[in-house]
């Protein structure tokens, strides 16, 4: 990308649905309502992220766009491949990428292979599903990994060979539950540029959930901002600025002033956990 | 947040060495205790043989105690098989239905804390002779392979399980790629106990039968050495099921560990 583009230019070519959920509840059997009513759209392309409190739901909806949990009333629609949106009930496919809060790989068995398992449960013959595994390693930097076993790496750089895993499909959507949270700053920092760059170049819809008001401003496009269980929608901030984002919007006055105003609306959320 | 030091003592190599060398000279020193009483108080080899007599009776009684240990080996070993496919086999079928887990659970309880040497008689009278014994061995062996392979399928990391589900992983690929995988340091563990176990199984269900007729295991020898008073023999047989006990151990140890080197924390180093 040669050129800035305000991020209103971007959104201009980017009309169709991604994801869109209307009057999403969840209710656990104890009676515990954890989410909703929850109306979220994300367009093709965007970047949104998902920010609250602890326990307001905002995995729970990562899990219920994901397929991994079935809302309890509402509709969910995931568009699958380009301009289909299909309705209805959510099977799991393949369309979808998922980073857990954990790096969550198989212990037992290379990296490559930890990259290579969406593929090989798909089916895809071992020779192109290793190619493709390596080339979705080389992505996030890791090419010369594929042979190590998970312990033997990083935190950051389990958590990266995590995100190699959700885009060796090469899926439409890439969801993302506090995929950094657990990491340093330094290593934190460095991901998101990474992610940015990434999500520019293969211009995957993401939805990433986070509690962090920081993080949230400087990866996305809209800050979704969530209440306290049962989550719903307090505030949907756009943050505008000159793409492509780097470092020095890290420290730009515009940066600080959208992250007063994210923190501003996240407040209610907050005040009325003041019961330990 | 301050950076912790590490508490671990790393252990140095002559501290490794003595963890060797400590119990060798305590064995050395006792049976030299053991000589040195035999010797100067004069007991009859028939109260309390030498070690020096054992050993010796151990080399020339080679050729029948070799022939009851290899009759024992291959009864425990057939009783460690018999007992590491059904225990995994029931894990898994336990695994798949509920039901049937609630049905039969229970049942595999009593027949662990049934003592095996009472019910080895009843065998013998139902089952000919060694094949009484196998099942006896399968008996004690079985319930830790079960219970352990049980949670160890029990123990999937929840996210790789949704991991499995969202990309459409079937059942069979969901066993293989994942559960037995994620089980496999629980059933090692489990089978390390079995081993040991089937040994103990095969000797009681042998004492039960050598009273009962023609045996021929090394607890049989020990029976038949007691009632002729063969005490040194009797030494030397239990000498020979100890050692068989150790390398059964010792064995299923070392597979255990050249399969989870890479990758399970009770298989790697304390240092990182």
């Amino acid at each position: 990308m040669t050129e800035p583009k305000t991020s209103s230019a971007v959104e201009a070519s980017l009309t169709a649905l991604a994801v869109s959920l209307r009057g999403v509840t969840k209710a656990y059997d104890n009676g515990v309502t954890a989410l909703g009513p929850f109306d979220l759209t994300v367009r093709k392309g965007e970047f949104i992220s998902l920010l609250g409190p602890s326990g307001c739901g905002k995995s729970t909806a990562l899990r219920i766009i994901a397929g991994l949990s079935a809302p309890s009333s509402g509709t969910v629609r995931v568009a699958r491949h380009e301009g289909s949106v299909q309705p209805g009930h959510l099977r799991p496919g393949h369309g979808i990428g998922f980073v857990f809060q954990e790096p969550t790989l198989m212990p037992w068995t290379s990296v490559r292979e930890n990259v290579r398992l969406p593929l090989r449960l798909a089916g895809v013959p071992k020779a192109d599903a290793r190619a493709r595994a390596d080339a979705a390693l080389a992505s996030v930097g890791l090419a010369d990994f594929a042979d190590a076993y998970p312990r033997e790496l990083s935190g950051g750089m389990k958590m990266r060979v995590s995100l190699a895993r959700a885009l060796v499909t090469d899926p439409d959507i890439l969801l993302m539950d506090e995929p950094f949270a657990a990491l340093d700053e330094i290593t934190r920092f460095r991901l998101n540029n990474d992610l940015l760059v990434l999500w520019r170049r293969l211009g995957k819809t993401v939805i990433f959930v986070t509690h962090s008001v920081f993080e949230s401003v400087y990866l996305s496009q809209r800050v979704v901002v969530m209440t306290a269980r049962p989550g719903r929608i307090q505030a949907d901030i756009r943050v505008e600025t000159v793409e492509p984002r780097g470092e020095e919007f890290r420290t730009s006055a515009a940066y600080s002033d959208y992250c007063r105003r994210v923190s501003a609306a996240l407040a209610p959320s907050y005040s009325g956990q003041s019961t330990l | 947040m301050s950076a912790q030091a590490p508490i671990t003592v790393r252990s140095s190599g002559a501290q490794r060495a003595m963890r060797f060398v400590l119990p060798v000279i305590v064995f050395a020193a006792g049976l030299v205790a053991w000589e040195l009483v035999v010797r100067i108080k004069g007991i009859p080899p028939y109260v309390l043989p030498a070690p020096s007599v054992i050993v010796l009776t151990l080399i020339k009684d080679w050729t029948v105690l070799s022939q009851s240990l290899a009759t024992t080996l291959l009864t425990t070993l057939e009783g460690f098989l018999a007992a590491s496919v059904g225990g995994i086999a029931l894990a898994l079928v336990f695994n798949q239905s509920k039901w049937v887990e609630y049905s039969l659970f229970p049942y595999a309880i009593v027949l662990q804390v049934t003592p095996v040497i009472a019910i080895a008689p009843l065998l013998l009278i139902y089952l000919e002779q060694q094949t009484a014994v196998v099942v006896c061995a399968f008996i004690v062996a079985f319930f830790p392979v079960l219970s352990n392979t049980t949670l160890g399928l029990n123990s999937v990391d929840r996210n790789l399980a949704g991991l499995f589900q969202l990309y459409g992983a079937s059942p069979p690929q969901t066993l293989r790629l994942l559960k037995l995988p994620a089980a496999l340091p629980y059933i090692l563990g489990g089978l390390r106990i079995a081993g040991g176990l089937s040994l103990i199984g095969a000797v009681v269900a042998e004492i039960a039968a050598g009273t009962a007729g023609a045996g021929s295991g090394l607890a049989y020898r020990i029976a038949e050495s007691g009632y002729r008073l063969n005490i040194p023999r009797m030494f030397a047989a239990l000498l020979l099921l100890s050692l068989a006990g150790i390398v059964i151990y010792g064995v299923l140890a070392l597979v255990s560990h050249l399969v989870l080197r890479r990758w399970h924390e009770s298989a790697l180093g304390k240092e990182d």
